[in-house]
């Protein structure tokens, strides 16, 4: 992603707009964030992205001045906001349930933090109907919420949020509630949306597939803690833990031990033979690993292929998922390694079927060894 | 089948406990006093056949109707009802709202043993309750003791036999009416509406007036409506907190059944009372169908 415009983490210069120091977040004995740190830049997309429970939402509370952190600081453009209150922030939040007035229309809405503002009265209407275009839904100006769909409510939301034009906008699951067709249509329209404003967005959501579409950078959390942030791609291709990789997506999760090894290249001793792979670093022999491969990087095939790495096994399981099928198969280990196949070829037609003896193979370059 | 008699249980309910009840209150309003037993006149004479009942029909007149025009009194007596009934609804609504509103906000513990507390004075008869209000207002009731103690009056004050001491006692007795229905609003507002508005640049107060006050609508107007419906026909706390000069159509109803024992009369106040109350009664049940379509 080299040629993707906006990189500022990589940039050691840049001074981010967003900074978590050290911030823990206690509620009695349940520690929500564990001493975090994070940076969040400029016309950034930053999507936070874990199970319920896992402090996300806290971390965003925080930042929208509904929770205190109870250590550590948050700063907005290099200034401390602990003392500014909710209502003072230039930091504005959409609610996972929308939150619209029911007793105001969704013009009203949408004005309702404007006339909160310093904005004239006289100019407030033509911001209104500006945000309104924007998310095209200037027909239903005069409309009560419960008099549109959940769709529009969704718009109707994220205008408002956008009316005061702040620094940042929160996104609390903000497509939770929307079924999945539309909501990947939305995705769009928000990136969309992100990239003409240039506001800095940060989303909390547990959906891997809207933080991975939506986001210039993802920062993967569990238990109070960041496991890793990076971009989807890096993410996906180059998960630092076993959690990340097991979070992220579809993954086969070999564990094995060192057998040798240089800094190029490895081998990986485990219960079906050896597996050869590019390791970040040099490893000790007889270091416990963990080698992560995604099913989508295995091949299938009835011969033995000359590849760097090749498994022997049995159709154990075909799940049939339409445009692709993941088969398990079972290596005369007795391991489930699980490959994915496009189906390229009408059903009838397919190469493998339940208890045919077939052969795994994959690069040296396709898994990842991990040591977390 | 048994649909319909599943239907008809609440029909005959209503029909013999209000229906055949207001049929009865309704003719005697219609009929002349008269002193014998049951004190007025005509009765239904069924063994005359079809003259019997040609008989009693046109001995009925709308008599006591044109009397109530006519005194003073009666007029007076249903102004001074209604003004009481408003200014102790809004006094209740005053003392009611913010107990509601502190038990919404309260921890989720809490609420069970507050709602408790709201309910447990019906426990306790509400006449010995009113009597209760009568030891405590009195020339040498507890408060003018209390006040005098502290100092800060010199002399007792009147507050038995005042206007005020029925105020009081009403905002007391039905404040549990005008509780329950805002606390049932106001619990089930979703808390991020106040931080929306919050993170809209409100401070807390206008967070309040501008989305907790409209959207508890519903439970002040439900509220609203179960005080001043009974309040209007208050009969036991104006009689016995009330002074001579506190005039309530609740007690001037009682005065024309039993010291007076002119049952055409009083029955005449009953059924114009049941009219003005149908109004309130009917703009109620607007608001709850009106409620229940906006949230569904």
């Amino acid at each position: 992603m080299s040629n993707d415009p906006i990189q500022p983490w990589e940039d050691s210069q840049a001074t981010p707009l967003i900074r978590f120091e050290n911030v823990t977040k206690r509620f009695g004995d349940f520690t929500a964030v564990d001493n975090l740190t994070l940076d969040i830049y400029e016309k950034e997309f930053f999507a936070l992205l874990g199970a319920s429970g896992c402090g996300k939402t806290t971390l965003m509370r925080m930042l929208a001045g509904f929770e205190q952190p109870t250590e550590g600081r948050i700063t907005l453009g290099g200034q401390d906001i602990a003392p500014i209150p909710v209502n003072k922030r230039d930091i504005n939040m959409m609610f996972q349930s929308y939150a619209l007035f029911p007793h105001l229309t969704v013009a009203d809405n949408i004005a309702f933090g404007l006339k909160r503002s310093d904005m004239p009265a006289s100019e407030i209407a033509g911001r209104v109907e500006e945000m309104l275009k924007m998310v095209q839904l200037s027909q239903l100006a005069k409309r009560k919420p419960h008099q549109i769909s959940g769709g529009q409510r969704q718009r109707v939301a994220l205008a408002r949020s956008l009316a005061k034009n702040p620094k940042v906008l929160l996104l609390d699951e903000p497509l939770a509630a929307l079924d999945k067709k539309l909501r990947q249509e939305t995705q769009f329209e928000l990136m969309d949306i992100q990239e003409k404003l240039g506001t800095t967005f940060m989303i909390v959501t547990h959906d891997q597939e809207e933080a991975m579409t939506v986001a210039s950078r993802v920062a993967v959390m569990n238990a109070g803690v960041i496991k890793q942030i990076a971009t989807p791609d890096a993410i996906y291709e180059r998960p630092n833990s076993a959690y990340v990789a097991d979070f992220i997506g579809e993954v086969n999760l070999i564990t094995g031990k060192i057998a040798s090894g240089t800094e190029k290249s490895c081998k990986i001793a485990w219960g079906g033979g050896s597996i050869t792979a590019q390791p970040r670093r040099k490893l000790a022999k007889g270091t416990e690993v963990r080698y992560a491969i995604r099913p989508e990087k295995i091949m299938i095939s009835a011969k033995k292929p000359a590849a760097t790495n090749a498994v022997r096994g049995k159709v154990h399981d075909i799940a049939y998922l339409g445009n692709i099928s993941t088969y398990h198969v079972q290596t005369e280990t007795g391991q489930i390694i699980k490959a994915q196949l496009a189906n390229a070829q009408r059903l009838s037609r397919r190469s493998f079927t339940w208890e045919d003896p077939v052969w795994l193979s994959w690069t040296d370059t396709a898994g990842i060894v991990l040591t977390e | 089948m048994r649909r319909a008699l599943v239907i008809s249980i609440p029909y005959l309910w209503l029909i013999a406990l209000f229906l055949i009840p207001f049929g009865i209150v309704l003719k005697i309003s219609l009929s002349d006093p008269q002193v014998s037993i049951p004190p007025y006149t005509p009765h239904l004479d069924l063994s005359a056949g079809w003259a019997g009942i040609k008989d009693f029909f046109s001995k009925l007149d709308f008599e006591n109707f044109i009397w109530l025009t006519e005194d003073d009194l009666y007029w007076k007596a249903y102004l001074s009802s209604l003004r009481i009934a408003f200014t102790s609804t809004v006094l209740t609504l005053m003392v009611g709202f913010p107990i509601a509103y502190g038990m919404a906000q309260a921890p989720k513990e809490w609420q069970p043993t507050l709602m408790m507390l709201i309910i447990l004075p019906f426990w306790t008869s509400f006449l010995i309750r009113v009597y209760a209000w009568m030891g405590i207002l009195s020339t040498e009731g507890f408060l003018n003791q209390f006040l005098l103690w502290t100092g800060l009056i010199g002399a007792p004050l009147q507050i038995i036999n005042t206007d005020w001491a029925v105020f009081i006692a009403i905002v007391y007795t039905y404040l549990p009416f005008m509780v329950l229905p805002i606390y049932a609003t106001l619990e089930k507002l979703d808390p991020s509406y106040t931080e929306a508005a919050l993170d809209l640049g409100c401070s807390r107060a206008q967070a309040f007036w501008s989305v907790t006050i409209p959207l508890s609508k519903s439970g002040v107007i439900a509220g609203c409506f179960l005080v001043f419906i009974p309040v209007v026909g208050e009969f036991v706390i104006p009689s016995l907190l009330g002074g001579s000069k506190t005039l309530m159509i609740g007690k001037v109803l009682w005065d024309e059944f039993f010291s007076n024992r002119d049952w055409p009369v009083a029955s005449a106040v009953a059924v114009v009372l049941l009219l003005i109350l149908i109004i309130p009664i009917v703009l109620f049940q607007k608001q709850q169908e009106r409620t229940q379509e906006a949230e569904s």
